[in-house]
């Protein structure tokens, strides 16, 4: 039988003798930063279709979490940097082929512009809010003018945010199992779908519920579509491709995956919404938990996975 | 100027005298190492063919490090060699992802810290420490757009191969077969 057998001397920390460069501050900025995006997308969408009304928790409730979010997300990212003291490095330079510099920036953007975007709607959870400083209040009214315009540039940098957290990973083509753009778009929709379930459970209206479930049970049939899509791109790939899909295909994650993701992450929580769509009494939470740890899930096994899978020994 | 590494898997012999001169040389901290030595058995029982190969940071011409360095720290110096600036790293890792034949390593200080073919070395004239002590004067090291340089004479001489041609790194370090 043709045998190989690789002996390596090399013993770094973090490196062997499996890649651990990342551990559980990726997968969880990636979560939240995904979930932000989701809330953030359908707030902007549906302030501009003119639904504030008919959707008020996903136009007026949802964006007032979104800061605190992404400031969670941010705090996991800061945790991972190894050499904090010089984080700012990433706010002197403009890197266009880097992802993480692109995204350095979004977030600069983002965050900031979802603030003014939370204090605007901050009365819907706290009604008697008092800005106490004339030049604050006079400042919500300045820019109240300019909702349409803030709603907009949210609706676009969710998306955006949402696909730049599946790009962050599919740049490294050292890591055959991210090397594939089918990422970006797969994170976003979880990132919707989280969004759209973390929704459910603000609204009080069985109406503005009801919607969401529906809105819900597309983008996880989008995103079935997306994982089926991916694995055949890998396994028509070479064979570094293969061997990285055969970590989810039979190898050491696949129970996890297909366990977590797919069937508590998405198919139980899918029936359960028809379920509700059919008029059976489901408490919201079930549908809602399963489908947050879902997306979670989605991103914690891939960003094992991908360092699992590699091009050498 | 483009600075190349060779070496000869048919005279080397796993020594590791190449990794104890590095971390000599550029004070590596204690359990890691800047290049490392890799033996790979292949073959039917009992015909079998080892071939030992010493490894290090590929210096490639199309560095992926380089590309997804958010701050710009990871970058081409003199001759293409890939530098990291200490003092821009974030130690975000993203160049630890990114390198096909994982070479790099975030060093406690927090920053990332590879292979530098020895440059403060080779601007003196010197070869790089591991080059120098190598006892079997297995690795070539040099310039390859001078065509007397060690580099380019044994790489016409010689058949050669460099390790993942398929990740497109365009790897500067070339093993002879």
């Amino acid at each position: 039988m043709k045998e190989e057998i690789i002996v390596s001397g090399r013993m770094n920390h973090m490196i062997d003798p499996v890649l651990h460069a990342w551990g559980w501050e990726i997968p969880v900025y990636l979560f939240l930063g995904g979930l932000a995006a989701g809330l953030l997308f359908f707030s902007g969408l549906y302030y501009l279709l003119g639904k504030e009304n008919h959707y008020p928790a996903a136009v007026r409730k949802a964006p007032v979490l979104v800061p605190v979010i992404l400031a969670l997300g941010l705090f996991a990212l800061f945790l991972d940097l190894h050499h904090k003291p010089y984080f700012w490095r990433l706010y002197t330079t403009i890197k266009f082929q880097s992802p993480m510099s692109w995204g350095a920036w979004t977030l600069m953007i983002v965050t900031p512009l979802s603030m003014i975007w939370a204090a605007l709607h901050i009365k819907e959870w706290f009604p008697r809010w008092d800005w106490k400083f004339q030049w604050l209040k006079d400042l919500e009214i300045f820019l109240s003018d300019y909702k349409k315009t803030i709603a907009w540039a949210m609706a676009l940098l969710g998306v955006i945010l949402g696909i730049y957290t599946g790009i962050l990973l599919s740049a490294f083509n050292a890591r055959p199992l991210w090397n594939t753009s089918i990422l970006g778009p797969l994170f976003l929709t979880s990132g919707l779908s989280a969004g759209s379930a973390l929704i459910m459970l603000l609204s009080k209206d069985h109406h503005e519920r009801i919607t969401f479930a529906r809105i819900d049970l597309i983008v996880i049939g989008i995103e079935l579509f997306f994982i089926i899509h991916m694995f055949m791109g890998f396994l028509a790939s070479t064979q570094v491709q293969i061997d990285a899909a055969s970590i989810f295909l039979g190898g050491e994650l696949t129970a996890p995956f297909w366990i977590f993701v797919v069937v508590l992450g998405m198919l139980v929580p899918a029936a359960l919404e028809v379920m509700e769509l059919r008029h059976f009494k489901v408490p919201v939470i079930i549908p809602v938990v399963l489908i947050l740890f879902g997306s979670f899930m989605l991103r914690w096994l891939i960003t094992n996975a991908g360092q699992l899978s590699r091009y050498l020994y | 100027m483009r600075y190349a590494m060779a070496i000869d898997t048919k005279k080397c012999v796993g020594c590791s005298d190449c990794v104890v001169a590095c971390q000599t040389e550029n004070d590596v901290p204690i359990g890691y190492c800047r290049d490392w030595v890799v033996e790979v058995t292949d073959g039917t029982y009992p015909q079998l063919e080892t071939e030992i190969r010493s490894e290090r940071c590929n210096h490639c011409d199309n560095s992926p490090c380089v590309r997804c360095c958010p701050t710009g720290a990871s970058h081409y110096a003199e001759g293409g060699i890939v530098l990291v600036t200490h003092e821009k790293c974030i130690g975000c890792s993203a160049c630890i992802q990114s390198c096909p034949y994982d070479a790099r390593y975030t060093h406690p200080e927090g920053y990332v810290d590879k292979c530098t073919f020895c440059l403060h070395r080779v601007k003196k004239g010197m070869e790089p420490a591991c080059v120098a002590v190598c006892p079997t004067k297995c690795m070539y090291f040099g310039d390859m757009d001078d065509p007397n340089s060690p580099i380019s004479k044994v790489l016409k001489t010689r058949k050669y191969k460099v390790l993942a041609p398929e990740a497109g790194t365009k790897p500067n370090v070339y093993y002879l077969i």
